[in-house]
């Protein structure tokens, strides 16, 4: 048997985040217009495994994910053992600029999924200038919390059985079971208290309900995809957050659930190709308006 | 149907080990009808149909019959395919003790789904 490697490459960056040393890993495949990928909650940069292994996206986007503070193979910072986490917005907000500014990027394509579709949310309210366009996946205003999340952190419950066992019904019911299983294993291994801490921005900190119509779309393009077996971002929340922003372009992915790039790739490649390629048609036009000027 | 529940989880051995430390006895409540059902080391051992007089249960699980006749289809649509989907619709409500229920949460929700519908060959 003959070893195949992939053309995914792994680094580890030590940089300053909130006044602290940080040790993040990052991921990246690809060459092109930068596609920085935000993984959901409780989980980390393996999501977009296939991404970076499809020659469709990688001919001509840089696919760039890393894994946030405490997740996968980034560390928590020294002095974790003393305290709780608990992801703001406002951290979430300045670890991806500060990020983006580490690795060099100018005007990337982000996608968010979960958590990373709300906080793109956020950056298109606030930082639509720093992107090219924005795609949201699963990305909703608010959830609001519907079951005891104490139960994703005591001694008592395994936090990694607990973790996969209540996201496992928002993977489609037609993902394949390797694409399935693998995205619960990744919640299976979650630290503990994380997923319970990154739920803190969805369920309380990030709700931006009041704000989200403010999106100005002509500052930096909006595209929502959802998939349709999401119980914890419902295609009705974001058909909603879609409704209340002019501009904004919206498909409810059929068949697929909260974790569409990893629970079924095929299927939610079927849907984001058309987008990239509609943001680089879009990204042609000013650049030949510009040059006859 | 409810009464195969024993035989249906308990000849599926995987499940049954992944339950080897849970022994508890739930409430079902499908619509109108209780029923009791004691749990042994991950085996179904009992199955009991109410009305009870005195039951003793550690958690209960109630939602309506509809409810549970669309998460026991052979293929659930969206929203009735998960018992987190239905607690979020606040359809379903899990009440008492409930650590039993959470620490077993994956065994809980495999388990209940093996009253589902066969799926129809394509």
């Amino acid at each position: 048997m003959t070893a195949q490697f992939e053309q995914v490459l792994g680094r580890y960056m030590n940089l300053d985040l909130f006044r602290r040393k940080h040790r993040i890993y990052v991921e990246e495949a690809g060459e092109g217009v930068p596609l920085l990928c935000l993984h959901t909650a409780g989980s980390d940069g393996r999501q977009y495994r296939a991404l970076m292994n499809d020659a469709r996206i990688t001919a001509n986007h840089r696919v760039i994910a890393f894994d946030m503070p405490w997740h996968g193979k980034s560390s928590p910072p020294e002095g974790w053992h003393d305290e709780e986490y608990q992801l703001t917005s406002v951290q979430y907000t300045t670890m991806i600029l500060t990020i983006m500014d580490a690795l060099g990027l100018d005007k990337p394509i982000v996608m968010g999924c979960s958590i990373g579709g709300r906080i793109v949310l956020h950056l298109a309210l606030e930082h639509p200038e720093r992107f090219s366009a924005i795609i949201g996946l699963q990305a909703g205003a608010h959830v609001d919390p519907y079951y005891d999340l104490n139960f994703l952190h005591r001694p008592d419950v395994h936090g990694g059985e607990v973790c996969a066992a209540i996201v496992s019904g928002l993977v489609g019911p037609d993902a394949p079971d390797c694409d399935r299983w693998e995205t619960l294993w990744h919640y299976m291994q979650g630290g503990p208290g994380v997923f319970k801490g990154d739920l803190y921005f969805y369920k309380l900190d990030g709700d931006i309900r009041g704000r989200v119509a403010g999106i100005d779309t002509s500052r930096c393009p909006l595209f929502l995809l959802s998939g349709e077996y999401d119980y914890s971002c419902t295609p009705e929340e974001t058909l909603a957050v879609a409704r209340s922003i002019a501009g904004c372009e919206v498909q409810i992915m059929q068949g697929l659930g909260h974790f569409p790039m990893s629970e079924d790739p095929a299927k939610f490649l079927s849907y984001l190709l058309p987008v990239l390629n509609r943001i680089a048609e879009a990204g042609k036009a000013p650049r030949r308006v510009a040059a006859r000027s | 149907m409810i009464e195969t529940l024993a035989e249906r989880v308990n000849s599926d051995a995987m499940l049954v080990k992944r339950g080897r430390f849970l022994s508890t006895t739930f409430l079902l409540e499908v619509g109108p009808t209780p029923w009791l059902i004691a749990i042994a080391q991950g085996k179904i051992a009992s199955v009991t149909r109410g009305p009870f007089v005195m039951p003793s249960w550690t958690f209960a699980l109630r939602a309506p019959e509809s409810e549970w006749q669309q998460f026991w289809a052979a293929r659930p649509l969206p929203g009735h395919h998960d018992l987190m989907a239905l607690i979020k619709r606040r359809v379903l409500k899990a009440e008492g003790d409930l650590h039993p229920f959470m620490a077993n949460l994956r065994y809980f929700k495999e388990a209940l789904a093996k009253l589902r519908a066969e799926k129809v060959a394509a």
